[in-house]
């Protein structure tokens, strides 16, 4: 048996193929889910990929909150449902309040894209468990909106409770606070993240490594384990 | 029928870097004497039929789930009678 894993896709979705790509190379089946749908098909996970949906008009994420398909989404993700959101989909993920902060745009105001350098602080979220904790990684990143803000008891309160799950490297691409790349919900069934794995799963593409690929191992052997 | 004003802007502590960027602009453009700028969004809601207290009340709920994030973002309401806009 193998999991199927629901990758959504919104107007405006970029990363849907890539993201059902990923999933497969990793052993799982991809679902494609579609922003209409009101129910998920009976899959074991969800990942909200990259891109722009809605255009990111009013605010990143903000419209593609409200679709139909986030209200089965956010009610099975309150009770324990792994759900991955990269880039958009993490933004997606604070506008449905499902992670805290937000996003804003990138100090510098320019669009970014590089290969960027990050520490895996949490390896123990339903998406991190075939990382070792303070391994440290490389995975593309690409966004206009990459500024992780929270406020200072939120910040503190997530670094006392280990939900930073990654931290950005050398290098601080978008101005976040406290070099946060990603965080996790409490229970560790939902994590965001700006940088994208799943451009980082075959030695052929992205940064030339296979970095991204262990999001997608360990969300699989928890769910055949489970 | 009336308008509704909806004026989003960031929280007074959340850095506002186009803001910022506008602010740094105006020299150069000869404007001198502007210390800070921040940047916002405004709402006009065209309301069909009376701007009472239960519309208001439906508005404000609007812009504290969607028209604004209060993470980072307040947010002010005002009632603005059209055919004064037009004159």
């Amino acid at each position: 048996m193998t999991a199927r894993i629901g990758v959504v896709t919104f107007p405006g979705s970029l990363d849907d193929r890539d993201t059902q790509r990923a999933i497969r190379v990793a052993g799982a089946e991809p679902v494609a889910l579609w922003h209409k749908d009101k129910d998920l098909k009976q899959v074991d996970a969800v990942v909200l990929c990259g891109g722009f949906s809605y255009g990111d008009y009013l605010r990143a994420g903000a419209i593609a909150r409200f679709s139909p398909v986030m209200e089965p989404l956010l009610e099975q993700a309150k009770a324990g449902l792994p759900v991955l959101g990269i880039c958009n989909g993490f933004q997606i993920l604070t506008e449905a309040h499902l992670l805290p902060g937000t996003m804003l745009r990138n100090d510098h105001l320019h669009f970014i894209c590089r290969d960027q350098k990050l520490r895996v602080e949490n390896a123990e979220t339903a998406w991190t468990t075939d990382y070792s904790a303070g391994q440290e990684i490389h995975i593309p990143l690409k966004n206009n909106d990459g500024q992780y803000v929270a406020d200072a008891y939120t910040l503190d309160k997530l670094e006392a409770e280990g939900r930073v799950a990654f931290r950005y490297l050398d290098f601080n691409p978008n101005g976040s606070q406290r070099d946060i790349a990603g965080v996790t919900n409490e229970a560790g069934n939902v994590v965001g993240l700006m940088p994208h794995p799943e451009h980082a799963v075959e030695p052929l593409i992205g940064t030339g490594r296979t970095d991204g690929l262990p999001f997608f191992t360990s969300i699989l052997k928890k769910l055949v384990n489970a | 029928m009336a308008r509704v004003v909806v004026d989003v802007m960031l929280k007074p502590e959340i850095l506002d870097p186009q803001g910022q960027a506008v602010q740094r602009a105006l020299p150069r453009l000869g404007f001198d004497g502007i210390s800070d700028v921040r940047q916002g969004k405004r709402f006009e809601l065209e309301v069909d039929g009376p701007v009472d207290e239960a519309a208001l009340a439906r508005i404000h709920d609007l812009a504290e789930s969607f028209l604004a994030n209060t993470v980072i973002e307040d947010f002010t309401i005002r009632v603005e009678e059209v055919a004064e806009a037009v004159k």
